[in-house]
């Protein structure tokens, strides 16, 4: 079995987003929403400062909330890498996983469900990098399978120092981001 | 110094969770409302009490089910994929609180309607016959009587609780990360239901002994709002901060005046002197207690809607 | 997202499928319709056509997607040596050009006064007849040299053509006078040649890399910054010296917050330091330089002592970092910078870095600068351009002696004055002249004294407000442009071909170029009949084939060297033939044969100096109406320090207005109070804050650098525009 996840090297990224538009255009997000995003977060006064960029989304957990708490059966782990995803079409746009997600990953589309990212298992599917990752100016994300030892997400969670986001709410997130 | 921009700018979650509104507010303050009038009313039924308790026991069923379909409502005005509500009721997901909810929702309503039957409602019609010899099979056989009893208070207590599970469930909101929220909710509730039928039954015992199971409650409550805190207050720091928001944060006027000092504290204090004959019942009191029990719910929801793992929202 | 829901009740259909099948399987790249957001990329109706980007100068080598005969998405062409395979933000959203509201549909003639954008749409043949009409009376009233021309990028180079056919040589774009003019004039003072774009920076291969200004990671231009996170990633040392604590000081490994206008301070004390504790290349400097010693005299006067006072930088944090750069020589690369043009000695400044990069013995070697390479096009053969006696009007007396490109504002100058030559007509395109140029009402007056005023562009930007005749083209994506012929790490030429069709009546810049020459009767500079067959002839000529290069969209040549030890020629094109420590070409001029500190003026109290930069989803002022980029970044803020934000009592997302030392008050833009930036500046991104009232995404969003840029110091050795010269008082939004 494979467990996708991905690894973001946090040195590298310039949080340019283009990882964000590229997720708008091959997934047609509408305007004005957002499947990823950039987070600057600066520590220190001038000019003493570190500020590390990061890149988030959806963690694709392996304990997901959004998951659990779903009345309708439409959030769900997809059997092919633990992806969490929703059937639009089972969805009621309660907002109960949008409420149990600690990462705010999630919207409402316009149409009325719930929406976020998909990992892009569109493309996964066909053997391609979510279009995010293939985009990246910086080559700072890696996407693959954590199961996997030889991946090179395990070559580098194994080699560099790294840490997953908002660890205490206990979800057990699936995307790790190296100092 | 920490200083954090985030690109995302999405509808209802940013700058801060804002998905649900005033809907969910009036819903799990009308679920716990109502939970409170079917536990009231079922007790009363299963100590036989009915006939004295006329209004907790006839009329009360009649209002908890109106309120509860008002509720229901609101949820529903807050869904954001209407057309597609009907999903909750083709599967059930032990997991989910809200399914939980949804489905005893589908058990309130028959509980209430039994209640109900003990006294057919006056402006049903004599026609409905097969409604009016229920009622006097009921009425007949104390085992059914003393069934619908504990059905109500079983269900009642069910729905008091799954109100504030279904917000304690939501690990993502360190200010409703409490299991103490079922409890306040379900007192809340009580209490809210005792002020209701004390304001509105006819019959004097029946007004006064509400008045004083009110006293107690909101003594409950308060006890039990105070647990809240410091459960919260004893955690992590995003427990904490989460706490702040009520107690010193946006929230706090909210809370201190209107929840706790209007809607508890006041009436508990001109109750306790109406109970000892100092002054006289008015509709003061109860009407502070239902207005403080809505109040609650909003400072909980709104506030828990703030409260986040790593922002720390109002506060800085 | 236009899945319908009966579309994707079918799709969970079908995953529900998949769940089962897949662990029976097993393997997890699996091949199954399960949710079909979209498309697979292989499928039947999506079709992929290489052409090259034009969101801004850089040109990277892209491949655009079309789904059901819908512009889908671009993305970067693997074979091409700029991208990599790889966009940056901008080119990845440039297909909301294409999807943008408000285009121009038809050519379109002023209707009532110059800048009040009331048009009466026009057919083709009327508007070009028009403007051939007045062109015709312009050449015999005045002589052809009084119609100028300014352009921006490739995409102006068949209307160059016509205008040089025509008989002018006024030509300009602002990437010289307003963008990378100093700079090049530095290195060609020191090295004798220019930076040139793309830049001539190894960063790839350097083990350190110092940014002075130079804000990679915001400035976005593509395979410098993925050179830039490789050499990061690959432990290479980064210093960066800015007033902002930019993308690139994040990733730093000494940042020094240097007072902005003081950096020829800081690089002349890195020297200083470099030289007397010899961590300099001898061994380079001794071959190659010239005038070591005369220069070495020079700079004994800037220490860091002394620097410490007109920087702010400690004098260990110099030393410190002057040191680590001479630990990685010769691949330390001292970025020259791209938009130089900051205070008016800039060339100067420039002068200096290319200096320290001499120290380093940078220049022609690997991490450092290479010898750009090309492919062997020939131009095509045209016909000679008419003769003119006069000399360019934009610098009478070579005002400005190194000036080796054309001034934009010196045309703008000749415009007003009418000296030594009036122009009356300008033909602009792709350049919006009101954000980019400082001080707008100059640029106002210039246009006022014209006959003629006609731009090309694609949306109703600011500049095409003020002209007479606007001419709609169709986006990058639905034309052809001229051929790239690249100098860059490898030969290659690389093709801007149609993706989709223009919407409406737009039509690209070749065939105004053709249309309009044929008016004016000069038919025969443009002997082809379309542009297919230019390229063809072009092509052939360089016994390269059209339909692979449609194709593909890059044709590579052969790897050449291009290094000094790769067998690159080390000569110098300076009149020593040698690096030029001490110029006596610049002394003979009267200028600092090496460059000399001079203050810069303080902002007087309560006001705070201006700069400006770039946003790493936008282009200068041309993507903000672009829906796309528009969702990424809707409008610019003013970055004002925390402290300073405290004392003022603002907050992060609070209006205020700017207002420059001339009284000029800018739109309300929102207020970003951060740790980020000194407490003497505040800093915004440019092109925002537009003023053309039919982009209604941008009109009226953020404030325009360029409208509180009325002041700008005159470079004296080339005429670039210093434009970090204003100062700027914090106005309260009531
Ligand atoms: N996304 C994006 N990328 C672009 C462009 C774009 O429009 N959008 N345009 C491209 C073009 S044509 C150009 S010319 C380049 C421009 O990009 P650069 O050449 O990098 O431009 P600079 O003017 O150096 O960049 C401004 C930076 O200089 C700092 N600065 C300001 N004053 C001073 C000073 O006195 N001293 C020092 N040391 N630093 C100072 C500012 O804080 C800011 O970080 O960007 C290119 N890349
Ligand atoms: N205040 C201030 N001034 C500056 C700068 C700054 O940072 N601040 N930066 C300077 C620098 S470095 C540079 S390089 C220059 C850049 O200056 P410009 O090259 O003038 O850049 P833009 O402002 O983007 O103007 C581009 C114009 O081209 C139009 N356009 C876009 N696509 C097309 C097309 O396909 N065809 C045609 N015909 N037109 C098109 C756009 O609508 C817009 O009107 O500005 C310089 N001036
Ligand atoms: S595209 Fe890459 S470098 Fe840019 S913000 Fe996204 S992850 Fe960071
Ligand atoms: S990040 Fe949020 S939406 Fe995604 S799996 Fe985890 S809890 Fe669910
Ligand atoms: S919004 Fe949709 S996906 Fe989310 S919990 Fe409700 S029904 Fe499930
Ligand atoms: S994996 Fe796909 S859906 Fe998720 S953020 Fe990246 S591009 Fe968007
Ligand atoms: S750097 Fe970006 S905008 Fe410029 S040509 Fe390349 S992809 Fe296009
Ligand atoms: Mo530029």
């Amino acid at each position: 079995m494979a467990r996708f996840g991905m690894v973001i090297d946090t040195k590298k990224c310039v949080g340019c987003m283009d990882c964000v538009v590229a997720c708008k255009t091959e997934n047609n997000v509408p305007e004005g929403l957002n499947r990823d995003w950039i987070v600057q977060d600066v520590k220190g006064t001038y000019p003493t400062l570190n500020m590390q960029i990061r890149t988030e989304r959806c963690n694709h957990c392996d304990n997901p909330p959004c998951v659990y708490c779903c009345p309708c059966g439409a959030s769900h782990i997809h059997e092919l890498g633990g992806v969490v995803l929703v059937y639009h079409d089972k969805c009621s746009g309660c907002k109960a996983c949008m409420a149990a997600c600690p990462y705010d990953a999630r919207f409402i589309h316009p149409d009325g469900y719930a929406n976020k990212c998909t990992f892009c298992i569109h493309r996964v599917e066909n053997g391609m990098d979510p279009a995010c990752v293939s985009v990246c100016p910086t080559h700072c994300m890696y996407f693959g399978d954590l199961d996997d030892p030889n991946s090179e997400l395990n070559k580098l969670l194994n080699s560099r120092k790294h840490r997953a986001l908002i660890t205490e709410a206990g979800t057990k997130p699936q995307i790790f981001y190296l100092d | 110094m920490n200083e954090i921009t985030i690109t995302r700018n999405n509808h209802l979650i940013d700058p801060t969770l804002s998905i649900w509104g005033w809907e969910i507010s009036v819903y799990l303050f009308l679920g716990g409302l109502v939970a409170g009038m079917m536990i009231l009313s079922g007790y009363f039924l299963y100590r036989e009490r009915h006939k004295q308790f006329i209004t907790s026991c006839t009329v009360v069923p009649l209002i908890g089910i109106v309120l509860l379909s008002v509720g229901m409502f609101a949820l529903f005005l807050d869904l954001e994929h209407k057309l597609y509500t009907w999903r909750m009721y083709t599967t059930f997901q032990p997991t989910s609180p809200m399914s939980w909810g949804a489905w005893i929702l589908l058990l309130v309503y028959p509980a209430m309607f039994a209640m109900l039957l003990i006294k057919v409602p006056g402006f049903i019609p004599k026609k409905f016959t097969l409604l009016f010899k229920w009622s006097e099979y009921i009425n007949n056989n104390k085992r059914v009587l003393q069934s619908i009893g504990i059905a109500n208070m079983v269900v009642g207590s069910g729905l008091g609780i799954y109100t504030g599970v279904l917000l304690s469930s939501y690990g993502a909101r360190p200010l409703w990360n409490s299991s103490i929220l079922g409890i306040l909710f379900l007192v809340s509730g009580l209490s809210t239901a005792s002020a209701l039928v004390h304001m509105i039954a006819k019959d004097k015992e029946e007004s006064r002994l509400l008045a004083r199971a009110d006293n107690l409650f909101i003594l409950f409550e308060l006890l039990i709002l105070g647990l809240f805190i410091i459960n919260l207050l004893s955690s992590t720091q995003a427990h904490i901060n989460a706490v702040k928001i009520i107690l010193t944060g946006p929230y706090a006027a909210g809370f201190w005046v209107f929840v706790v000092g209007l809607g508890l504290v006041v009436p508990l204090l001109i109750q306790s002197l109406a109970v000892s004959h100092r002054i006289k019942h008015t509709a003061v009191a109860p009407i502070l207690v239902i207005v403080g029990g809505l109040l609650l719910r909003f400072v909980i929801v709104n506030a828990g809607l703030l409260s986040h793992w790593t922002k720390v929202i109002g506060l800085e | 997202m236009d899945v319908s829901r009966r579309k994707f009740l079918k799709i969970s259909g079908a995953s529900l499928g998949l769940v089962a099948a897949s662990s029976t399987i097993g393997g997890f790249v699996k091949k199954s319709n399960a949710f079909f957001e979209n498309k697979s990329e292989d499928s039947k109706s999506v079709k992929k056509i290489p052409t090259y980007c034009d969101i801004c100068f850089w040109k990277c080598g892209a491949i655009a997607y079309v789904r059901d005969g819908k512009l889908w998405k671009i993305e970067g062409n693997p074979d091409d040596p700029l991208s990599k395979g790889r966009l940056c933000p901008r080119g990845t959203g440039g297909i909301g050009a294409h999807y943008d509201k408000d285009r121009l549909t038809s050519p379109l003639i002023r209707k009532n006064n110059r800048g009040e954008e009331e048009w009466v749409a026009v057919t083709w043949d009327e508007a070009l007849t028009y403007i051939a009409d007045k062109m015709q009376k312009i050449k015999s009233s005045y002589g052809p040299e009084s119609m100028a021309f300014f352009s921006h990028g490739i995409g102006g180079n068949f209307l160059k053509h016509m205008i040089k056919a025509y008989g002018s040589a006024n030509i300009a774009a602002p990437s010289f006078a307003q963008c990378r003019g100093p700079r090049d004039v530095g290195f060609r003072m020191t090295f004798g040649e220019d930076i040139g774009s793309p830049e001539r920076t190894d960063i790839e291969n350097a083990k350190c890399l110092v940014l002075i200004g130079s804000h990679l990671g915001e400035n976005m231009h593509n395979t410098q910054v993925q050179e830039f996170a490789k050499m990061n990633g690959d432990g290479g040392v980064i210093i960066v010296a800015d007033p902002r604590f930019s993308v690139a000081a994040s990733k730093a490994k000494y940042y020094l917050p240097v007072k902005p206008g003081t950096d020829i301070a800081l690089v002349n004390a890195w020297m200083n330091v470099i030289v007397n504790e010899n961590l300099y290349d001898k061994e380079y400097v001794d071959k190659y330089g010239f005038g070591f010693e005369q220069f070495k005299a020079e700079i004994q006067k800037y220490t860091p002592e002394w620097a410490y006072i007109e920087t702010g930088v400690s004098p260990e944090l110099i030393r410190d970092s002057a040191r680590e750069m001479a630990k990685y020589k010769p691949a330390t690369l001292i970025h020259p910078g791209r938009h130089t043009t900051w205070y008016g000695d800039d060339a100067q400044r420039s002068r200096a870095i290319a200096l320290l990069n001499a120290l380093m013995g940078s220049w022609g070697r690997k991490g450092g600068f290479f010898y750009p390479v090309s492919m062997d096009v020939p131009a095509y053969p045209y016909p000679e351009y008419p003769h003119s006696d006069k000399p360019k009007v934009d610098n009478p007396d070579k005002k400005y002696p190194f000036a080796h490109e054309t001034l934009t504002t010196g045309i703008r100058e000749a415009t007003i004055t009418g000296k030594p030559y009036p122009v009356k007509g300008w033909l602009v395109y792709g350049t919006n002249l009101m954000q980019a140029l400082p001080n707008r009402d100059e640029t106002i007056k210039a246009i006022q004294n014209l006959d003629l005023m006609v731009v090309v562009d694609v949306v109703p930007s600011e500049i095409a407000g003020w002209a007479d005749v606007v001419l709609p083209e169709p986006v990058y994506l639905e034309r052809y442009d001229d051929m790239n012929v690249e100098f860059f790490k490898e030969p290659f030429v690389a093709i801007r071909q149609p993706v989709v069709e223009p919407p409406n009546e737009q039509k690209p810049n070749w065939w105004i170029a053709k249309k309009l020459a044929e008016k004016l009767g000069l038919g025969n500079y443009f002997p082809w009949n379309d542009i297919e067959e230019y390229y063809k002839t072009r092509l052939t000529n360089a016994g390269l084939s059209f339909d692979e290069l449609k194709k593909k969209g890059i044709i590579k040549g052969k790897k050449q060297p291009i290094y000094f030890d790769e067998g690159v020629p080390d000569k110098f094109q300076t009149p020593s033939g040698k690096i030029e420590f001490y110029s006596l070409q610049l002394q003979e001029k009267g200028f600092d044969p090496v460059p000399k500190f001079n203050k810069q003026k303080e902002p007087p109290a309560g006001t705070f100096r201006l700069l400006f930069g770039r946003a790493p989803v936008h282009t200068f002022s041309k993507t903000q109406n672009n829906p796309l980029l528009y969702d990424m970044m809707s409008e610019n803020e003013i970055w004002v320090n925390k402290d300073v934000a405290n004392k003022y009592g603002l907050k992060s997302g609070d209006y205020v207005k700017l207002k420059n030392q001339d009284g000029v008050v800018s739109n309300k833009i929102k207020v970003k109070a951060t740790e980020r930036i000194r407490t003497d500046c505040v800093y915004m991104v440019h092109g925002f804050g537009h003023n053309a009232k039919k982009q209604t995404l941008a009109y009226g969003k953020g404030a325009s650098d360029a409208g509180l840029i009325t002041k700008y110091a005159v470079d004296p050795l080339m005429g670039g525009n210093g434009m970090s010269v204003n100062f700027v008082s914090l106005e309260m939004q009531l």
